[in-house]
């Protein structure tokens, strides 16, 4: 305004006529004239929030629709139940220290040489048993990513012990399977080992007392209570701690030749059919299995699928059915609004109060009727749909009740009633682009009430949703919601995802509001 | 008034009436579970036949209402709590859904306030968009999303609060100990957020608009100073609107909200909605439904009403 109240002073000779001795009142104007929507449009783009909101909601829809298209490894039934619940993982990021599938953990002393063994193992391609502790740091299957300084523990009379805090990557840290296979499996496996000389196979453990746990294939060094042992020498147990040159003592099972088992028959049939039992390096064998390494970009969910895929589904379910219900719920109710505002009188009383005892009904009892009801003959979605309509247009139709009656009395209305216009052109034509922008608006902002009323509705289990190839955020944050405090990416992005969809809708919604609202121009400036 | 009063309250009972009969035919054509247990099963059954559950769906509702008026009988639970009367499980589970949306209304409802007021006397200065934005914020993001963060920080990083809201036992033999208000902490706070970011926009909004007007003009020129004309002229009229909601809030602390006592297991109205679908319990189904149209229901005659006594000009819903 300040600007505009300043003294400017132009030179007398700066002016000119515009239209010296000539006619323009028959020419046609030279701009494009700004209707409604177009100055809706203008002032939609100044209002930077609703812009930027508007940004991110298209972001999220090609998020959820382009997911599945550019990851052509998994797709939405792939699930790999070891590697549930895992963190976010990818290789490529990984070396930038983000996405680096670890969890941060306050390790015992037992529980990190079991993690640390984990590598050194893995080094340990023929079972030689003389893998040192560095060379098992060094290794690319070492599930401790890194240790910290930890708590001091007094143990015994004098002897010091640290708990260290660190960092464990969740994938390796599934470590070493058992697993049963055809013979022809167990070659296959070889052959593949040989061609991209990643190791698979790995020797067999002996189940002695050293063996602390026999189903568990990562306790391949002797120990006794979890705590290792060192028998070599004088052949008595002797414990041994962590410390730098720690050498764990190994436990494989050996051929007569001292050479390491790799495989062992099992179960019944001749030489020929009978299974191999083997004991496998799961990050290598998952490769194997799918030609490729764990990339789970925001890591998995709790049975194992890709939790970017599910929030992919998500996100597109909740959106379709909101946009579903937002593009019904405008035409029943512009038709609703449009006949009771129109007509007025008695049909007015009697769709008011059908509107009214509609609205009366708890949504929430809507839904479950209609759950208990439909959804075993038309399904949970379709009859969550049901619910949604039936009782969503009525805020629609009373605000075009409105306009239609602040209206329908109007002297233009009058005039193309009297040069002939029927009923519905009157409606149509006449009245109700009057009522657009409001509707719009509100179409807009029912969009994230149902996101909202959908996953709370799925959260509580009222909607269940079930199979595996549909799911949708609430699915996913209930999944979560008795996990979670272990595995906070499990509910970060759901409720990330579901929080910024809420915000952008809102905003963007907002803007719509204020853009249609021409009493609004030239307040804002 | 009175006649407005009664024709408002007529009509409510006739909207709930309707309600109340199309969701007791939809939930009586389900078809009940019997118990596994033989005896127990005929024992039931039986009863179902003595209670009339066996006539045509009419005959059915006619008991149920006759029940209703004349013995104040909603129904008995068969699964909740085996044969108690459906209201008085109701009714027992109304106290801790009550008391934790009241902490949370009395919390939330000055500091609410108290905002809306200091953004509509900075409005277009730096704090008032501070506190827009952060109301946008608040109003959009789900209450179940607060529940996560509040376990999260306070119960799992720092441990002040308990996880869950304490069961009877627990916490001491009644909901009004100190221990049992400790463990509510977290679920009020939950509800807080939105609670007190939707009144601030509330009352923001109304405050600009009566800040605006024309008798605030004249209250200035008269020499009221700015505090004067906005606590005696402005801030009244602003209440008009925004004491209908308090009250209405207060009628809709009966329902309470079902995701944060799922969250928090708070055993109120909502868990034992919940409860009641999962075991196919339908007469607290249908008591729960009934109180939740209710509650609804009232919730809004209240507003319209006090409209009328505290703006006497206002007559909501006549021509």
């Amino acid at each position: 305004m300040a600007e505009n109240m300043q003294n400017i002073q132009i030179p007398k000779e700066m002016f000119e006529f515009v239209n010296h001795g000539e006619r323009i009142a028959d020419k046609k104007f030279e701009d494009k004239p700004i209707g409604y929507f177009k100055d809706a449009w203008i002032r939609f783009r100044k209002n930077k929030a609703s812009v930027v909101a508007a940004i991110v909601i298209i972001a999220i829809v090609l998020f959820a629709f382009l997911m599945p298209v550019f990851n052509t490894r998994y797709d939405s039934r792939f699930m790999d139940a070891y590697y549930a619940k895992k963190a976010p993982r990818h290789t490529a990021l990984r070396q930038f220290g983000i996405a680096d599938g670890g969890v941060d953990r306050t390790f015992s002393e037992k529980s990190l040489i079991k993690a640390i063994a984990i590598g050194m193992a893995a080094e340990d391609v023929d079972g030689t048993g003389d893998v040192t502790l560095e060379e098992g740091m060094a290794s690319e299957y070492q599930p401790v990513l890194n240790i910290g300084e930890g708590i001091e523990k007094k143990r015994g009379k004098n002897v010091d012990i640290t708990y260290p805090d660190g960092r464990i990557d969740a994938y390796l840290e599934t470590g070493f399977l058992y697993l049963s296979i055809e013979q022809s499996e167990y070659q296959k496996i070889v052959d593949w080992e040989n061609a991209t000389g990643k190791k698979v196979l790995y020797p067999l453990i002996e189940d002695n007392k050293y063996n602390m746990d026999p189903a568990d294939a990562n306790n391949w060094y002797k120990a006794k209570k979890n705590q290792p042992v060192y028998t070599k020498g004088s052949g008595k147990d002797k414990e041994i701690h962590y410390e730098p040159g720690m050498v764990l003592e190994d436990n494989y099972k050996r051929n007569e030749d001292g050479t390491a088992k790799f495989f062992e028959m099992t179960g019944g049939g001749t030489l020929a059919t009978a299974q191999y039992k083997v004991r496998v390096l799961y990050y290598n064998y998952y490769q194997y299995k799918n030609g490729f390494e764990p990339n789970y970009i925001l890591g998995t969910d709790s049975q194992g699928y890709d939790l970017a895929l599910r929030l992919a589904g998500g996100i597109k379910l909740s959106l379709l059915v909101a946009v579903f219900v937002s593009v019904i719920n405008f035409l029943i109710g512009a038709l609703y609004g449009a006949v009771e505002g129109f007509y007025g009188g008695t049909t007015d009383i009697i769709m008011q109060r059908i509107a009214e005892i509609l609205s009366g009904i708890p949504f929430i009892v809507t839904a479950t009727l209609f759950q208990i009801h439909l959804s075993n003959r038309i399904g949970p979605i379709p009859s969550l749909l049901f619910a949604f309509v039936l009782t969503g247009w009525i805020g629609t139709s009373s605000r075009v009740r409105t306009q239609f009656y602040r209206f329908k009395n109007q002297e233009y209305v009058m005039a193309a009633r009297t040069l002939g216009a029927k009923d519905s052109r009157l409606i149509w034509k006449h009245i109700f682009p009057n009522s657009l922008g409001t509707i719009i608006t509100s179409s807009a902002l029912v969009i994230p009430s149902v996101i909202f009323q959908e996953s709370m509705l799925s959260y509580l289990g009222i909607v269940k949703l079930g199979s595996a190839g549909t799911t949708s955020l609430g699915t996913l944050l209930s999944d979560a919601s008795s996990i979670w405090t272990n595995y906070p990416h499990l509910m970060i992005c759901p409720a990330v995802v579901i929080s910024l969809l809420m915000i952008s809708f809102n905003l963007f919604g907002n803007g719509l509001r204020d853009a249609f609202n021409p009493s609004l121009r030239g307040v804002e400036e | 008034m009175t006649k407005y009063i009664i024709k408002r309250v007529l009509l409510m009972f006739f909207t709930l009436f309707v309600i109340t009969t199309i969701c007791f035919m939809l939930i009586r054509i389900l078809p009940r579970e019997m118990p596994t247990d033989k005896v127990q099963a005929q024992a039931i059954a039986e009863r179902f036949k003595a209670l009339g559950y066996e006539e045509p769906l009419l005959t059915q509702y006619w008991i149920y209402l006759k029940n209703i008026f004349t013995k104040g009988d909603f129904g008995t639970s068969w699964y909740i709590a085996f044969r108690q009367p459906a209201l008085s499980v109701l009714v027992d589970k109304l106290l801790p859904t009550v008391l934790v949306n009241l902490y949370s209304l009395l919390f939330s409802i000055p500091i609410g306030i108290a905002l809306g007021i200091y953004a509509a006397i900075k409005k277009n200065k730096w704090q008032d968009s501070v506190i827009s934005t952060m109301v946008i914020l608040f109003v959009s993001i789900p209450s179940y999303v607060y529940a996560f963060l509040v376990q999260y920080f306070l119960y799992f990083k720092l441990g002040w609060l308990p996880l869950q809201v304490y069961s009877l036992a627990d916490g001491g033999g009644s909901w009004l100990t100190w221990k049992m208000f400790h463990s509510m902490i977290a679920p009020v706070l939950a509800l807080s957020f939105g609670e007190i970011a939707g009144l601030c926009r509330f009352t923001r909004a109304e405050l600009t608009e009566t800040l605006t007007s024309d008798y605030m003009l004249l209250a200035r020129t008269k020499g009221l100073s700015k505090a004067q004309a906005t606590t005696r002229h402005a801030l009244k009229n602003a209440m008009v609107p925004i004491l209908p909601m308090i009250i209405s809030s207060f009628i809709g602390i009966l329902g309470g909200s079902m995701i944060i006592e799922e969250i928090f297991s708070v055993p109120g109205v909502g868990q034992l909605y919940i409860k009641s679908i999962n075991l196919l319990d339908y007469d607290v189904f249908m008591m729960d439904s009934v109180f939740y149209t209710f509650v609804g229901l009232l919730a809004g005659i209240v507003v319209d009403i006090s409209y009328g006594f505290i703006d006497p000009r206002i007559r909501m819903g006549e021509k």
